[in-house]
């Protein structure tokens, strides 16, 4: 959807339960009543998730149309061979990583910044977590309108406060190829920043203070508390938020959708707008649905990444 | 356990009560929107909802429109309903039809209308239909009329045509001696005639004597490109067969296009510049004439002190010709009671009979009785330049194709790269055969 991360179970310090063999005698009594309450999720996760998925790899071998019954001629590979083959795809993919590389690092230096400075306040606290984290409860229509107000042509914030200073305004932040997706990105960063720091405030907030006491009594600086104590500490909150931030990055629709259209020109179409384009526009549900396939084949890939990452920082830690 | 089970069913007793009530309370009221929603009922019978696309001076000229049928026909009895131009609102129009929602009535480009028409997004409108609210096919342009028959069944009621036309500067005109003595443009016909009047506006203004927008801008390069190639003799459509050939004259291709690009070299016509730079070298005299659709009227008359005229675009090879479009009205498929279908007639007809009104932005009438109205024939400059719609060239059909569309912007864009000379003729033509490469290879999904 957009570039909030979904919450992750692995957030929470919940030591894991080892599953050895067959369920306990507790559990096997507690599972139909499991099943039912989880029933009204599990079947909206079928008919919306699942379900869609399923019907989305079949359509991808098809020549479906958007506005006909039934799935339309057979066409084996062709859908994923045209998609291949299309340079607007390479571009759609290359603007989708390229969104992606603008706008992780700086949502986890930031964020993990503004969280150790937040941290370090004795009084106050409160008013900094809820002006990071305010922007995150905006919907992307807002955070869309705000942004292109401040990047408007001549009226806008960013052009008046250039004038004040003296500087001509451009043709705005938006309207050139080659700043359109820096625009964007920063957008996104001051919109979905405060998720990640209340990650990394939880995070620091778990940390034993003996730790940092007795690195004081050593006598080391506040730089090198940090340095030794506060970032490794933080290990396993930084690959998730990382990993996090890179699967809603590539899922990034939004805020293009909303702020440029993929413009100027096709300088910021992403894949998941090539995907509408083609499903909604050209009525190629079959094309759209295989586009959609190699996107969800490298979220997978990423997925699987991290997931290795994960276990071999577990096995690390053992 | 046996307070838990109990007040557990309790609980649960008194959920399912409420539950019923409310179902029952929202059931009961038909008209509550949750009902509507739920049982795809109209929410109203009454209302008419009417999709449309018209934003600035259109969009005024629409409402006021729109305005005169809800006063006619009471409170409730019209939802208005403006959406983003181009693929978007197509996009829009086909989900939710296909989706069983759409509107009563919609506003179409012609152009647009077939590929719906294709996809089963339409109803063929009858003669009945149209007899139901006294309306019959002599009642429109026949250019028009003819361009929406469709495997011969109406799809579309034209409102209007809008071709491409030239604005002139009177002030640069006037000194560049190209003003008759009735005040109007002498005519540029033939391209002797247009170039050494390109000239004389050149030698006024010290630079460009004609404009045509194409930074950030493919439909105009578009409009300019198709009206001179359509008035070349003998040329072949653009692409053919619903889109899956591409059988444009390369030889016209590349005349059209150098000579263009010769205009562009000796500072006649612009290398680069947007939708609104375009308008504002003509609008300030810093040009002589500009090609656009003839709806910039409203824009030009907007601007304090400038005198102008709109003319059709100078025929300057074998025969008159202008691309344009229509707006059309057209029936989404639905399931329609006759009454429903004679109201969607009656808003169709009513909103013809304002023609008048809707002309004021620069549409050509499609309606007969209109155009023909001495009243029509009085407004200035739009006479002027009516006759146009009786030689517009619509854009060939294809499933990708029209107003707005993928082939527009995808032609366009290698069209307006090489009027900045940033491309030969013959690369432009490569790039286009390139990029339309997958859409004329695949079978049309409608």
């Amino acid at each position: 959807m957009t570039a909030i991360p979904a919450v992750d179970r692995s957030v929470a310090t919940v030591p894991k339960r080892s599953f050895t063999g067959g369920l306990s005698p507790v559990n096997r009594h507690d599972s139909r009543g499991a099943w039912l309450f989880l029933a009204p999720f599990g079947i909206f996760y079928l008919a919306f998730l699942l379900g869609p998925t399923i019907w989305m790899l079949i359509t991808s071998f098809f020549n479906t149309s958007t506005v006909r019954p039934g799935l339309g001629s057979f066409a084996g590979f062709a859908n994923y061979a045209e998609m291949l083959g299309r340079a607007d795809f390479w571009s759609a993919l290359w603007h989708t990583i390229q969104f992606t590389l603008y706008t992780t690092p700086p949502l986890v230096i930031l964020a993990f910044i503004f969280a150790v400075l937040t941290n370090r306040l004795g009084r106050g606290q409160w008013y900094f977590r809820l002006a990071f984290f305010l922007p995150f409860i905006l919907p992307s229509a807002t955070i869309s309108l705000i942004w292109v107000f401040i990047f408007t042509p001549a009226t806008g914030l960013w052009a008046s406060v250039q004038s004040a200073l003296g500087i001509t305004p451009g043709a705005g932040v938006l309207a050139d190829p080659n700043t359109a997706m820096i625009g964007i990105a920063i957008a996104t960063v001051w919109w979905t920043l405060g998720f990640n720091f209340v990650l990394y405030l939880a995070g620091l907030q778990e940390i034993p203070r003996e730790l940092y006491e007795a690195a004081a009594v050593d006598g080391a600086s506040n730089w090198a508390q940090i340095r030794y104590i506060t970032i490794p500490m933080l290990g396993r909150t930084t690959t998730l938020v990382i990993l996090l931030q890179i699967i809603a990055s590539l899922k990034i629709f939004d805020q293009v959708y909303l702020m440029t259209n993929g413009g100027p020109g096709i300088s910021t179409q992403v894949l998941l707008m090539l995907v509408t384009n083609t499903g909604f526009t050209d009525n190629r549900i079959g094309a759209a649905s295989a586009a959609s396939f190699l996107l969800f084949i490298l979220i997978v890939v990423i997925a699987i990444i991290r997931q290795l990452f994960d276990r071999s920082a577990a096995r690390r830690e053992a | 356990m046996a307070m838990h089970t109990r007040s557990g069913l309790t609980r649960r007793s008194f959920l399912a009560a409420g539950l019923a009530t409310a179902g029952t309370v929202a059931l009961a009221g038909c008209t509550s929107p949750l009902a509507a929603g739920l049982l795809g009922v109209p929410l109203n019978p009454q209302l008419l909802i009417f999709w449309n696309l018209f934003g600035g001076g259109d969009g005024s000229r629409m409402q006021t429109m729109e305005a005169t049928y809800a006063k006619a026909h009471g409170p409730g009895s019209l939802q208005a309903t403006v959406f983003a131009w181009g693929n978007p609102y197509y996009s829009k129009l086909t989900l939710a039809t296909v989706g069983n929602k759409p509107p009563d009535v919609a506003i179409s480009h012609l152009t647009r209308a077939k590929p719906l028409y294709d996809g089963d997004i339409l109803e063929p409108i009858t003669e009945a239909d149209l007899a139901s609210v006294g309306l019959s096919a002599s009642d429109f342009n026949p250019k028009s009329w003819a361009a929406q028959r469709t495997a011969g069944n109406n799809i579309a009621i034209p409102l209007d045509t809008h071709p491409l036309v030239m604005f002139f500067n009177q002030d640069v005109c006037k000194k560049a001696g190209l003003i008759g003595s009735d005040g109007k443009l002498k005519p540029l016909h033939g391209m002797d005639a247009f170039e050494s009047a390109l000239a004389a506006v050149s030698k006024v203004t010290g630079g460009t004597a004609i404009t045509s927008a194409n930074v950030s801008e493919t439909a105009t390069p578009w409009r300019v490109f198709t009206t001179l190639y359509h008035q070349i003799n003998g040329v072949t459509p653009f692409i053919s067969d619903n889109g899956s050939k591409l059988t444009v004259d390369e030889d016209a291709f590349n005349t059209v296009v150098s000579r263009m690009q010769s205009w562009v070299k000796k500072g006649w016509l612009n290398n680069g510049l947007d939708y609104a730079g375009a308008q504002t070298q003509m609008f300030t005299g810093k040009a002589g004439f500009y090609l656009e659709g003839e709806w910039e009227i409203t824009t030009a008359q907007s601007i304090k002190g400038l005198k102008f005229g709109m003319v059709p675009v100078p025929t300057l090879y074998d025969k008159p010709a202008a691309q344009a479009d229509s707006h059309t009205f057209v029936l989404p498929r639905k399931d329609r009671t006759p009454e429903q279908r004679k109201q969607a007639m009656g808003f169709i007809k009513a909103m013809l009979d304002q023609s008048l009104t809707w002309a004021k932005g620069g549409h050509i009438p499609a309606y007969l009785p209109t155009l023909n109205s001495s009243a029509y024939k009085a407004l200035e400059p739009q006479a002027d330049y009516a006759g146009a719609a009786k030689y517009a060239v619509y854009d060939a059909p294809a499933w990708y194709g029209g107003s707005g569309s993928t082939f527009e912007n995808t032609v366009g864009a290698q069209l307006a790269l090489a009027q900045q000379r940033a491309i030969t003729p013959q690369g432009a033509l490569k790039a286009i055969k390139d990029q339309l490469q997958v859409y004329l290879n695949t079978p049309s999904p409608l």
